[in-house]
Protein backbone atom coordinates (compact mmCIF):
# COMPACT_ATOMS: atom_id res chain seq x y z
CA UNK A 1 0.00 0.00 0.00
CA UNK A 2 1.32 3.41 -1.12
CA UNK A 3 0.32 7.08 0.13
CA UNK A 4 -1.33 8.86 3.60
CA UNK A 5 -5.28 7.95 3.90
CA UNK A 6 -7.32 10.13 3.18
CA UNK A 7 -9.54 11.85 6.15
CA UNK A 8 -12.85 11.50 4.09
CA UNK A 9 -12.02 7.35 3.84
CA UNK A 10 -11.67 7.94 7.56
CA UNK A 11 -14.40 9.92 7.67
CA UNK A 12 -16.60 7.45 5.42
CA UNK A 13 -15.64 4.35 7.56
CA UNK A 14 -16.70 5.74 10.73
CA UNK A 15 -20.19 7.09 8.94
CA UNK A 16 -21.29 3.69 7.71
CA UNK A 17 -20.51 1.77 10.98
CA UNK A 18 -22.78 4.22 12.78
CA UNK A 19 -25.56 3.89 10.13
CA UNK A 20 -25.56 -0.01 10.84
CA UNK A 21 -25.12 1.15 14.47
CA UNK A 22 -27.85 3.32 14.47
CA UNK A 23 -30.16 1.15 12.24
CA UNK A 24 -29.78 -1.94 14.68
CA UNK A 25 -30.86 0.32 17.32
CA UNK A 26 -33.69 2.04 16.66
CA UNK A 27 -35.65 -0.54 15.22
CA UNK A 28 -35.05 -2.24 18.88
CA UNK A 29 -37.00 0.74 20.35
CA UNK A 30 -40.42 -0.19 21.08
CA UNK A 31 -43.51 1.49 18.85
CA UNK A 32 -44.83 3.55 22.49
CA UNK A 33 -41.73 5.46 22.61
CA UNK A 34 -41.13 6.73 19.16
CA UNK A 35 -42.03 10.34 19.83
CA UNK A 36 -39.50 10.51 22.43
CA UNK A 37 -37.33 9.20 20.46
CA UNK A 38 -37.71 11.97 18.08
CA UNK A 39 -37.20 14.23 20.68
CA UNK A 40 -34.53 12.73 21.63
CA UNK A 41 -33.28 12.52 18.72
CA UNK A 42 -33.61 16.24 18.44
CA UNK A 43 -31.55 16.87 21.18
CA UNK A 44 -29.03 14.73 19.82
CA UNK A 45 -28.51 16.37 16.48
CA UNK A 46 -27.92 19.48 18.79
CA UNK A 47 -24.69 17.99 19.02
CA UNK A 48 -23.71 19.79 15.81
CA UNK A 49 -22.92 22.70 18.36
CA UNK A 50 -19.81 21.88 18.39
CA UNK A 51 -19.13 23.13 15.16
CA UNK A 52 -21.15 26.34 16.03
CA UNK A 53 -18.63 26.85 19.33
CA UNK A 54 -15.67 26.42 17.37
CA UNK A 55 -17.02 29.27 14.74
CA UNK A 56 -17.70 31.22 18.07
CA UNK A 57 -14.64 30.29 19.58
CA UNK A 58 -12.04 32.82 17.97
CA UNK A 59 -10.59 35.89 20.20
CA UNK A 60 -11.25 38.40 17.07
CA UNK A 61 -15.41 39.41 16.47
CA UNK A 62 -16.25 38.98 12.64
CA UNK A 63 -18.92 37.83 10.26
CA UNK A 64 -18.05 34.42 11.28
CA UNK A 65 -17.98 34.23 14.99
CA UNK A 66 -21.33 36.05 14.93
CA UNK A 67 -22.56 33.42 12.79
CA UNK A 68 -21.48 31.05 15.01
CA UNK A 69 -23.14 32.32 18.29
CA UNK A 70 -26.25 32.63 16.70
CA UNK A 71 -25.81 29.01 15.82
CA UNK A 72 -25.13 27.98 19.21
CA UNK A 73 -28.12 29.64 20.06
CA UNK A 74 -30.50 28.13 17.76
CA UNK A 75 -29.44 24.61 18.35
CA UNK A 76 -29.30 25.61 22.16
CA UNK A 77 -32.70 25.47 21.92
CA UNK A 78 -32.82 21.85 21.25
CA UNK A 79 -30.00 20.72 23.13
CA UNK A 80 -32.64 21.86 26.86
CA UNK A 81 -35.31 21.73 25.03
CA UNK A 82 -35.12 18.71 23.70
CA UNK A 83 -33.60 16.60 26.53
CA UNK A 84 -36.25 18.22 28.94
CA UNK A 85 -39.31 17.16 27.15
CA UNK A 86 -37.56 13.85 26.52
CA UNK A 87 -37.34 13.65 30.46
CA UNK A 88 -40.90 14.73 30.77
CA UNK A 89 -42.92 12.18 28.29
CA UNK A 90 -40.60 9.41 29.78
CA UNK A 91 -41.88 10.67 33.41
CA UNK A 92 -45.37 10.01 32.34
CA UNK A 93 -44.45 6.69 31.19
CA UNK A 94 -43.40 5.60 35.05
CA UNK A 95 -45.17 2.31 36.05
CA UNK A 96 -48.07 4.05 38.62
CA UNK A 97 -48.72 3.43 41.94
CA UNK A 98 -52.02 2.20 42.47
CA UNK A 99 -53.63 4.51 44.04
CA UNK A 100 -57.01 4.08 46.96
CA UNK A 101 -58.48 6.74 46.53
CA UNK A 102 -58.26 7.29 42.43
CA UNK A 103 -61.95 7.05 40.55
CA UNK B 1 -6.38 19.71 25.78
CA UNK B 2 -4.97 17.85 22.91
CA UNK B 3 -5.80 17.05 19.44
CA UNK B 4 -6.08 12.94 20.82
CA UNK B 5 -7.56 13.81 24.54
CA UNK B 6 -10.86 16.07 22.26
CA UNK B 7 -11.05 13.23 19.80
CA UNK B 8 -11.16 10.52 23.19
CA UNK B 9 -13.71 12.52 24.95
CA UNK B 10 -15.89 13.36 21.48
CA UNK B 11 -15.61 9.05 21.35
CA UNK B 12 -17.17 8.92 25.33
CA UNK B 13 -19.41 11.38 24.34
CA UNK B 14 -20.68 9.03 21.23
CA UNK B 15 -21.11 5.88 22.95
CA UNK B 16 -23.48 7.79 25.16
CA UNK B 17 -25.63 8.77 22.18
CA UNK B 18 -25.91 5.44 21.12
CA UNK B 19 -26.80 3.95 24.56
CA UNK B 20 -29.25 6.96 25.06
CA UNK B 21 -30.67 5.32 22.05
CA UNK B 22 -30.78 1.63 23.09
CA UNK B 23 -32.65 3.13 26.41
CA UNK B 24 -35.55 3.43 24.47
CA UNK B 25 -36.35 -0.09 23.88
CA UNK B 26 -38.20 -0.28 27.18
CA UNK B 27 -40.11 2.98 29.47
CA UNK B 28 -38.11 1.83 32.62
CA UNK B 29 -34.95 2.03 30.65
CA UNK B 30 -35.38 5.31 28.54
CA UNK B 31 -35.27 7.92 31.36
CA UNK B 32 -31.28 6.29 32.37
CA UNK B 33 -30.82 6.77 28.29
CA UNK B 34 -32.00 10.07 28.50
CA UNK B 35 -29.27 10.95 30.98
CA UNK B 36 -27.15 9.27 29.23
CA UNK B 37 -27.58 11.33 26.20
CA UNK B 38 -27.25 14.62 28.30
CA UNK B 39 -24.09 13.55 29.92
CA UNK B 40 -22.79 12.85 26.43
CA UNK B 41 -24.24 16.34 25.29
CA UNK B 42 -22.26 17.99 28.48
CA UNK B 43 -18.95 16.38 27.72
CA UNK B 44 -19.11 17.11 23.95
CA UNK B 45 -19.94 20.70 24.41
CA UNK B 46 -17.61 21.30 27.52
CA UNK B 47 -14.89 19.34 25.48
CA UNK B 48 -14.75 22.12 23.00
CA UNK B 49 -15.47 24.91 24.68
CA UNK B 50 -11.46 24.37 25.56
CA UNK B 51 -10.56 25.13 22.56
CA UNK B 52 -12.47 28.12 22.77
CA UNK B 53 -10.38 31.27 23.25
CA UNK B 54 -13.34 34.09 24.16
CA UNK B 55 -16.71 32.68 25.84
CA UNK B 56 -19.10 36.04 26.24
CA UNK B 57 -20.56 35.64 23.09
CA UNK B 58 -20.70 31.71 24.03
CA UNK B 59 -22.24 31.59 27.07
CA UNK B 60 -24.62 34.50 26.22
CA UNK B 61 -26.05 31.93 23.47
CA UNK B 62 -26.18 29.23 25.30
CA UNK B 63 -27.95 30.95 27.92
CA UNK B 64 -30.58 32.63 25.52
CA UNK B 65 -31.05 29.25 23.76
CA UNK B 66 -31.38 26.98 27.13
CA UNK B 67 -33.81 29.51 28.52
CA UNK B 68 -35.85 29.26 25.34
CA UNK B 69 -35.74 25.38 25.45
CA UNK B 70 -36.47 24.97 28.84
CA UNK B 71 -39.18 27.04 29.05
CA UNK B 72 -40.86 25.69 25.73
CA UNK B 73 -40.38 21.98 27.09
CA UNK B 74 -42.24 22.82 30.28
CA UNK B 75 -44.98 24.48 28.80
CA UNK B 76 -45.59 22.19 25.25
CA UNK B 77 -48.47 20.40 25.23
CA UNK B 78 -48.49 16.60 24.25
CA UNK B 79 -51.21 17.55 21.52
CA UNK B 80 -48.43 19.77 20.32
CA UNK B 81 -45.36 18.03 20.18
CA UNK B 82 -45.23 17.22 16.08
CA UNK B 83 -45.29 21.28 15.90
CA UNK B 84 -42.07 21.30 18.50
CA UNK B 85 -40.23 18.54 16.58
CA UNK B 86 -41.02 20.35 13.61
CA UNK B 87 -39.38 23.36 15.03
CA UNK B 88 -36.29 21.72 16.31
CA UNK B 89 -35.44 20.07 12.86
CA UNK B 90 -35.48 23.59 11.50
CA UNK B 91 -32.91 24.73 14.18
CA UNK B 92 -30.54 22.18 13.71
CA UNK B 93 -30.87 22.40 9.51
CA UNK B 94 -30.30 26.76 9.97
CA UNK B 95 -27.58 25.87 12.17
CA UNK B 96 -26.08 23.73 9.56
CA UNK B 97 -25.93 26.70 7.37
CA UNK B 98 -25.46 29.33 9.03
CA UNK B 99 -21.83 27.16 10.34
CA UNK B 100 -20.82 26.19 6.94
CA UNK B 101 -20.81 29.69 6.03
CA UNK B 102 -18.80 30.24 8.86
CA UNK B 103 -16.38 27.64 7.56
CA UNK B 104 -16.75 28.68 3.79
CA UNK B 105 -15.52 32.57 5.44
CA UNK B 106 -12.52 31.17 7.47
CA UNK B 107 -11.58 27.77 7.46
CA UNK B 108 -8.83 28.20 9.67
CA UNK B 109 -10.99 28.38 12.89
CA UNK B 110 -11.84 24.93 12.15
CA UNK B 111 -8.76 24.04 12.19
CA UNK B 112 -9.05 23.37 8.23
CA UNK B 113 -6.79 24.43 5.81
CA UNK B 114 -7.17 27.52 3.64
CA UNK B 115 -8.19 27.14 0.81
CA UNK B 116 -10.34 23.94 2.13
CA UNK B 117 -9.54 20.81 0.57
CA UNK B 118 -12.13 20.35 -2.63
CA UNK B 119 -13.23 16.74 -0.54
CA UNK B 120 -14.06 19.35 2.27
CA UNK B 121 -16.13 21.52 -0.10
CA UNK B 122 -17.56 18.40 -1.64
CA UNK B 123 -19.12 17.31 2.19
CA UNK B 124 -19.73 21.32 2.77
CA UNK B 125 -21.77 21.52 -0.43
CA UNK B 126 -23.91 18.29 0.60
CA UNK B 127 -23.91 19.39 4.49
CA UNK B 128 -25.22 23.09 4.03
CA UNK B 129 -27.97 21.95 1.01
CA UNK B 130 -29.28 19.47 3.06
CA UNK B 131 -29.29 22.10 5.97
CA UNK B 132 -31.17 23.97 4.28
CA UNK B 133 -33.49 22.20 2.69
CA UNK B 134 -34.27 20.57 6.65
CA UNK B 135 -34.74 24.23 7.24
CA UNK B 136 -37.10 25.51 5.29
CA UNK B 137 -39.22 22.15 4.72
CA UNK B 138 -39.69 21.82 8.41
CA UNK B 139 -40.75 25.60 8.52
CA UNK B 140 -43.57 24.20 6.07
CA UNK B 141 -44.18 21.37 8.04
CA UNK B 142 -44.72 23.31 11.31
CA UNK B 143 -47.03 25.45 10.01
CA UNK B 144 -49.35 22.68 8.71
CA UNK B 145 -48.94 21.22 11.97
CA UNK B 146 -49.93 24.32 13.72
CA UNK B 147 -53.14 24.77 11.48
CA UNK B 148 -51.41 28.45 10.34
CA UNK B 149 -52.76 27.35 7.19
CA UNK B 150 -55.78 29.82 7.23
CA UNK B 151 -53.28 32.59 7.76
CA UNK B 152 -50.84 32.00 4.78
CA UNK B 153 -52.14 29.29 2.51
CA UNK B 154 -48.49 28.02 1.99
CA UNK B 155 -49.28 26.24 5.24
CA UNK B 156 -52.10 24.95 4.41
CA UNK B 157 -52.56 21.07 5.42
CA UNK B 158 -54.58 20.71 2.18
CA UNK B 159 -52.25 19.92 -0.44
CA UNK B 160 -50.71 22.98 -2.66
CA UNK B 161 -50.30 21.52 -6.03
CA UNK B 162 -49.83 23.22 -9.17
CA UNK B 163 -49.00 22.02 -12.52
CA UNK B 164 -45.70 21.20 -13.71
CA UNK B 165 -44.53 20.90 -9.98
CA UNK B 166 -42.88 18.17 -10.27
CA UNK B 167 -40.83 19.34 -13.28
CA UNK B 168 -39.65 22.68 -11.43
CA UNK B 169 -38.71 21.01 -8.56
CA UNK B 170 -36.50 18.51 -10.92
CA UNK B 171 -34.99 21.62 -12.76
CA UNK B 172 -34.15 23.59 -9.46
CA UNK B 173 -32.43 20.50 -7.89
CA UNK B 174 -29.95 19.97 -10.98
CA UNK B 175 -29.44 23.84 -11.15
CA UNK B 176 -28.90 23.74 -7.55
CA UNK B 177 -26.10 20.81 -7.77
CA UNK B 178 -24.65 22.49 -11.00
CA UNK B 179 -23.81 25.66 -8.55
CA UNK B 180 -22.81 22.83 -5.96
CA UNK B 181 -20.31 21.76 -8.51
CA UNK B 182 -19.53 24.93 -9.12
CA UNK B 183 -18.50 25.66 -5.49
CA UNK B 184 -16.09 22.51 -5.13
CA UNK B 185 -14.54 22.54 -7.82
CA UNK B 186 -14.30 26.43 -8.69
CA UNK B 187 -11.73 28.59 -7.42
CA UNK B 188 -11.09 30.09 -4.24
CA UNK B 189 -11.72 33.70 -5.36
CA UNK B 190 -15.32 32.83 -6.70
CA UNK B 191 -16.75 30.59 -4.42
CA UNK B 192 -18.88 33.10 -2.68
CA UNK B 193 -21.55 33.26 -5.53
CA UNK B 194 -22.33 29.46 -6.54
CA UNK B 195 -22.06 29.11 -2.70
CA UNK B 196 -24.78 31.60 -1.80
CA UNK B 197 -26.97 30.51 -4.80
CA UNK B 198 -26.70 26.97 -4.19
CA UNK B 199 -28.21 27.33 -0.81
CA UNK B 200 -30.68 29.86 -1.57
CA UNK B 201 -32.13 27.75 -4.29
CA UNK B 202 -31.92 24.85 -1.52
CA UNK B 203 -34.11 27.16 0.69
CA UNK B 204 -36.65 27.49 -2.20
CA UNK B 205 -36.59 23.54 -2.68
CA UNK B 206 -37.44 22.55 0.67
CA UNK B 207 -40.16 24.15 0.57
CA UNK B 208 -41.61 22.82 -2.75
CA UNK B 209 -40.94 19.70 -1.37
CA UNK B 210 -42.73 20.12 1.42
CA UNK B 211 -46.15 22.05 0.15
CA UNK B 212 -47.76 19.66 -2.09
CA UNK B 213 -47.52 16.55 1.09
CA UNK B 214 -51.28 17.07 2.40
CA UNK B 215 -52.51 16.63 6.52
CA UNK B 216 -53.09 12.54 6.50
CA UNK B 217 -48.95 12.48 5.49
CA UNK B 218 -47.34 14.66 8.12
CA UNK B 219 -46.39 11.41 10.46
CA UNK B 220 -43.94 10.24 7.55
CA UNK B 221 -42.98 14.39 6.43
CA UNK B 222 -42.02 14.97 10.60
CA UNK B 223 -39.66 11.27 10.33
CA UNK B 224 -38.45 12.58 6.87
CA UNK B 225 -37.14 16.07 7.99
CA UNK B 226 -35.90 13.98 11.34
CA UNK B 227 -33.96 11.65 9.09
CA UNK B 228 -32.95 14.84 6.96
CA UNK B 229 -31.71 16.81 10.00
CA UNK B 230 -29.40 13.99 11.25
CA UNK B 231 -27.74 14.09 7.93
CA UNK B 232 -27.26 17.59 7.59
CA UNK B 233 -25.66 17.34 10.92
CA UNK B 234 -23.42 14.36 9.48
CA UNK B 235 -22.23 16.72 6.81
CA UNK B 236 -20.91 19.19 8.65
CA UNK B 237 -19.25 16.43 10.82
CA UNK B 238 -17.25 15.07 7.22
CA UNK B 239 -16.21 18.72 6.53
CA UNK B 240 -15.28 19.49 9.74
CA UNK B 241 -13.43 15.80 10.13
CA UNK B 242 -15.55 15.32 13.34
CA UNK B 243 -16.00 11.41 14.39
CA UNK B 244 -19.05 12.43 17.10
CA UNK B 245 -20.92 14.66 14.59
CA UNK B 246 -21.01 12.52 12.11
CA UNK B 247 -21.62 9.24 14.44
CA UNK B 248 -24.62 11.41 16.12
CA UNK B 249 -25.98 12.73 12.55
CA UNK B 250 -25.89 9.02 11.48
CA UNK B 251 -27.76 7.81 14.41
CA UNK B 252 -30.50 10.44 13.98
CA UNK B 253 -30.60 10.13 10.18
CA UNK B 254 -30.95 6.47 10.52
CA UNK B 255 -33.63 6.77 12.49
CA UNK B 256 -35.56 9.31 10.90
CA UNK B 257 -35.63 6.99 7.90
CA UNK B 258 -37.04 3.92 9.75
CA UNK B 259 -39.62 5.53 11.18
CA UNK B 260 -40.34 6.86 7.93
CA UNK B 261 -40.76 3.61 6.85
CA UNK B 262 -42.94 2.59 9.64
CA UNK B 263 -45.20 5.29 8.80
CA UNK B 264 -44.89 4.21 5.19
CA UNK B 265 -45.57 0.64 6.08
CA UNK B 266 -48.83 1.74 8.31
CA UNK B 267 -50.51 3.40 5.68
CA UNK B 268 -49.70 1.15 2.88
CA UNK B 269 -48.16 3.86 0.76
CA UNK B 270 -45.29 3.78 -0.69
CA UNK B 271 -42.16 6.88 0.19
CA UNK B 272 -42.51 8.18 -3.03
CA UNK B 273 -45.86 8.63 -3.24
CA UNK B 274 -45.83 10.09 -0.11
CA UNK B 275 -43.20 12.69 -1.31
CA UNK B 276 -44.66 13.11 -4.87
CA UNK B 277 -47.76 14.52 -2.95
CA UNK B 278 -51.21 15.52 -3.52
CA UNK B 279 -52.96 13.35 -1.04
CA UNK B 280 -54.95 13.79 1.81
CA UNK B 281 -56.56 16.50 1.22
CA UNK B 282 -60.38 15.67 1.64
CA UNK B 283 -60.70 15.54 5.43
CA UNK B 284 -64.39 16.25 5.90
CA UNK B 285 -65.93 14.91 2.65
CA UNK B 286 -68.71 13.51 3.35
CA UNK B 287 -68.34 9.93 2.14
CA UNK B 288 -70.12 8.64 -1.22
CA UNK B 289 -73.31 6.48 -0.97
CA UNK B 290 -74.43 7.25 3.00
CA UNK B 291 -78.11 7.48 1.71
CA UNK B 292 -79.32 4.27 1.50
CA UNK B 293 -77.61 2.54 4.43
CA UNK B 294 -78.76 2.39 7.65
CA UNK B 295 -76.87 2.76 10.91
CA UNK B 296 -77.61 2.03 14.37
CA UNK B 297 -76.84 4.54 16.70
CA UNK B 298 -77.37 4.71 20.63
CA UNK B 299 -76.94 6.99 23.69
CA UNK B 300 -74.02 7.23 26.44
CA UNK B 301 -76.23 5.31 28.92
CA UNK B 302 -76.46 2.34 26.22
CA UNK B 303 -72.82 2.10 25.54
CA UNK B 304 -72.46 2.45 29.46
CA UNK B 305 -74.79 -0.97 29.86
CA UNK B 306 -73.25 -2.69 27.17
CA UNK B 307 -69.85 -1.59 28.51
CA UNK B 308 -70.75 -2.64 31.78
CA UNK B 309 -71.78 -6.07 30.85
CA UNK B 310 -69.09 -6.90 28.96
CA UNK B 311 -66.10 -9.11 30.02
CA UNK B 312 -63.03 -7.78 27.83
CA UNK B 313 -63.11 -4.00 26.30
CA UNK B 314 -60.93 -2.87 23.74
CA UNK B 315 -60.68 0.64 23.43
CA UNK B 316 -59.59 2.30 19.93
CA UNK B 317 -58.20 5.39 20.60
CA UNK B 318 -57.82 8.05 16.94
CA UNK B 319 -56.59 11.82 16.52
CA UNK B 320 -60.22 13.06 17.02
CA UNK B 321 -59.59 11.66 20.54
CA UNK B 322 -57.19 13.91 21.44
CA UNK B 323 -58.73 17.05 19.37
CA UNK B 324 -61.40 16.47 22.08
CA UNK B 325 -59.19 16.35 24.30
CA UNK B 326 -61.11 13.42 25.85
CA UNK B 327 -57.88 11.26 26.91
CA UNK B 328 -58.47 12.15 30.80
CA UNK B 329 -62.34 11.08 30.97
CA UNK B 330 -61.56 7.64 29.19
CA UNK B 331 -58.76 7.09 31.02
CA UNK B 332 -61.35 7.73 34.03
CA UNK B 333 -64.07 5.11 31.81
CA UNK B 334 -61.66 2.62 31.99
CA UNK B 335 -60.88 2.77 35.94
CA UNK B 336 -64.51 2.27 36.45
CA UNK B 337 -64.43 -0.84 34.00
CA UNK B 338 -61.57 -2.11 35.14
CA UNK B 339 -63.24 -1.98 38.36
CA UNK B 340 -66.27 -3.87 37.56
CA UNK B 341 -63.75 -6.28 36.99
CA UNK B 342 -63.74 -6.00 32.87
CA UNK B 343 -60.61 -6.77 31.24
CA UNK B 344 -59.76 -3.30 29.26
CA UNK B 345 -56.99 -2.61 26.78
CA UNK B 346 -56.37 0.07 24.51
CA UNK B 347 -55.65 -0.72 20.68
CA UNK B 348 -53.17 1.66 19.06
CA UNK B 349 -52.02 1.77 14.86
CA UNK B 350 -48.97 2.84 14.26
CA UNK B 351 -50.41 6.36 12.34
CA UNK B 352 -53.19 6.95 14.92
CA UNK B 353 -51.94 10.80 16.04
CA UNK B 354 -49.72 13.20 13.98
CA UNK B 355 -46.42 11.93 14.46
CA UNK B 356 -44.68 8.34 15.39
CA UNK B 357 -45.72 7.05 19.00
CA UNK B 358 -48.20 10.28 19.79
CA UNK B 359 -50.75 8.51 20.73
CA UNK B 360 -49.32 6.41 23.25
CA UNK B 361 -47.59 9.31 24.91
CA UNK B 362 -50.91 10.95 24.88
CA UNK B 363 -52.23 8.20 26.79
CA UNK B 364 -49.17 7.95 29.19
CA UNK B 365 -50.27 11.95 29.64
CA UNK B 366 -53.91 10.97 30.73
CA UNK B 367 -51.85 8.25 33.71
CA UNK B 368 -53.18 5.41 31.35
CA UNK B 369 -50.50 2.75 32.62
CA UNK B 370 -48.34 1.41 29.84
CA UNK B 371 -49.33 -2.18 29.67
CA UNK B 372 -52.41 -1.32 29.41
CA UNK B 373 -51.71 -0.25 26.37
CA UNK B 374 -51.34 -2.33 22.89
CA UNK B 375 -49.46 -2.45 19.45
CA UNK B 376 -51.64 -3.43 16.34
CA UNK B 377 -49.59 -6.15 15.78
CA UNK B 378 -50.14 -7.86 19.38
CA UNK B 379 -53.75 -7.16 19.43
CA UNK B 380 -55.29 -7.85 16.56
CA UNK B 381 -55.39 -11.72 16.84
CA UNK B 382 -57.68 -10.71 19.99
CA UNK B 383 -60.32 -8.75 18.48
CA UNK B 384 -62.48 -11.88 17.42
CA UNK B 385 -62.77 -12.39 21.01
CA UNK B 386 -63.73 -9.62 22.54
CA UNK B 387 -67.17 -8.43 23.98
CA UNK B 388 -66.88 -4.92 22.89
CA UNK B 389 -64.35 -2.70 20.69
CA UNK B 390 -64.83 0.94 21.31
CA UNK B 391 -64.05 3.21 18.19
CA UNK B 392 -63.43 6.64 19.41
CA UNK B 393 -62.24 9.52 16.93
CA UNK B 394 -60.66 6.85 14.80
CA UNK B 395 -62.05 5.74 10.80
CA UNK B 396 -59.20 5.05 8.13
CA UNK B 397 -57.69 2.64 10.48
CA UNK B 398 -60.73 0.40 11.58
CA UNK B 399 -61.84 0.33 7.66
CA UNK B 400 -62.34 -2.82 6.72
CA UNK B 401 -62.13 -2.17 2.84
CA UNK B 402 -58.19 -2.01 3.64
CA UNK B 403 -59.26 -6.23 3.56
CA UNK B 404 -61.34 -5.83 -0.22
CA UNK B 405 -59.07 -6.15 -3.12
CA UNK B 406 -59.80 -3.09 -5.60
CA UNK B 407 -60.75 -0.50 -2.66
CA UNK B 408 -58.03 2.49 -2.44
CA UNK B 409 -56.82 1.82 0.85
CA UNK B 410 -56.56 -2.27 -0.15
CA UNK B 411 -53.66 -3.40 1.85
CA UNK B 412 -53.34 -0.94 4.62
CA UNK B 413 -52.92 -2.84 8.16
CA UNK B 414 -55.45 -2.11 10.09
CA UNK B 415 -56.97 -2.72 13.96
CA UNK B 416 -59.58 -5.21 13.02
CA UNK B 417 -62.39 -3.89 15.15
CA UNK B 418 -65.28 -5.85 13.11
CA UNK B 419 -64.21 -8.83 14.62
CA UNK B 420 -65.40 -8.08 17.89
CA UNK B 421 -69.14 -8.90 18.80
CA UNK B 422 -70.23 -5.94 19.74
CA UNK B 423 -68.84 -2.39 17.69
CA UNK B 424 -69.15 0.81 19.71
CA UNK B 425 -67.96 3.85 17.31
CA UNK B 426 -67.62 7.59 18.55
CA UNK B 427 -67.83 10.07 15.80
CA UNK B 428 -68.73 13.85 15.96
CA UNK B 429 -70.50 13.05 12.51
CA UNK B 430 -70.70 10.57 9.36
CA UNK B 431 -67.82 12.61 7.59
CA UNK B 432 -65.46 10.50 5.65
CA UNK B 433 -61.71 10.49 7.30
CA UNK B 434 -58.37 11.44 5.51
CA UNK B 435 -58.75 8.63 2.83
CA UNK B 436 -61.87 10.58 1.97
CA UNK B 437 -63.83 6.41 2.05
CA UNK B 438 -67.04 5.24 3.30
CA UNK B 439 -66.86 2.92 6.04
CA UNK B 440 -68.16 -0.20 5.95
CA UNK B 441 -68.01 -1.14 10.29
CA UNK B 442 -70.41 1.72 10.78
CA UNK B 443 -73.35 -0.39 8.75
CA UNK B 444 -72.54 -3.81 10.62
CA UNK B 445 -75.15 -5.14 12.51
CA UNK B 446 -73.13 -5.63 15.38
CA UNK B 447 -72.41 -1.86 15.21
CA UNK B 448 -73.79 1.12 17.55
CA UNK B 449 -72.78 4.37 16.74
CA UNK B 450 -72.68 7.12 19.09
CA UNK B 451 -72.35 10.48 17.85
CA UNK B 452 -71.08 13.68 19.48
CA UNK B 453 -68.11 15.31 20.94
CA UNK B 454 -65.72 12.32 22.24
CA UNK B 455 -65.22 13.98 25.62
CA UNK B 456 -69.08 14.75 26.12
CA UNK B 457 -69.97 11.14 25.67
CA UNK B 458 -67.26 10.05 27.34
CA UNK B 459 -67.93 12.23 30.30
CA UNK B 460 -71.60 10.84 29.79
CA UNK B 461 -70.98 7.13 30.03
CA UNK B 462 -68.97 7.85 32.84
CA UNK B 463 -71.79 9.56 34.97
CA UNK B 464 -73.91 6.04 33.55
CA UNK B 465 -71.46 4.08 34.75
CA UNK B 466 -71.64 5.37 38.52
Amino acid sequence: MTGTLDPTVVNLTVFVLAVFVGYHVVWNVTPALHTPLMSVTNAISSVIMVGALLAAGPRAIDFGSILGAVAVGLVAINTFGGFLVTQRMLEMFKRKEKKGGAG
Amino acid sequence: MSANQVALWYLVASVLFILALKGLSHPEAARRGNLFGMIGMAIAVLTTLTLAERYDLILLAILAGGTIGAVVARRVQMTQMPQLVAAMHSLVGMAAVLIAIAIVNNPTAFDLPDPIPTGNRLELFIGTFVGAITFSGSVIAFGKLAGLGNHFRLFSSAPVVFKGQHLLNLVLALVMIGFGVAFFLGPREAQWPPFLVMTAIAFVLGVLIIIPIGGADMPVVISMLNSYSGWAAAGIGFSLGNSMLIVAGSLVGSSGAILSYIMCRAMNRSFFSVILGGFGGAEGQVAAGTGDKQVKSGSADDVAFLLGNAESVIIIPGYGLAVARAQHAVKEMAEKLIHKGVNVRYAIHPVAGRMPGHMNVLLAEAEVPYDQVVEMEDINSDFGTTDVAFVLGANDVVNPLAEQPGSPIYGMPILEAHKARTVLVNKRSMAAGYAGLDNPLFYMDRTMMVFGDAKKVVEDIVKALA
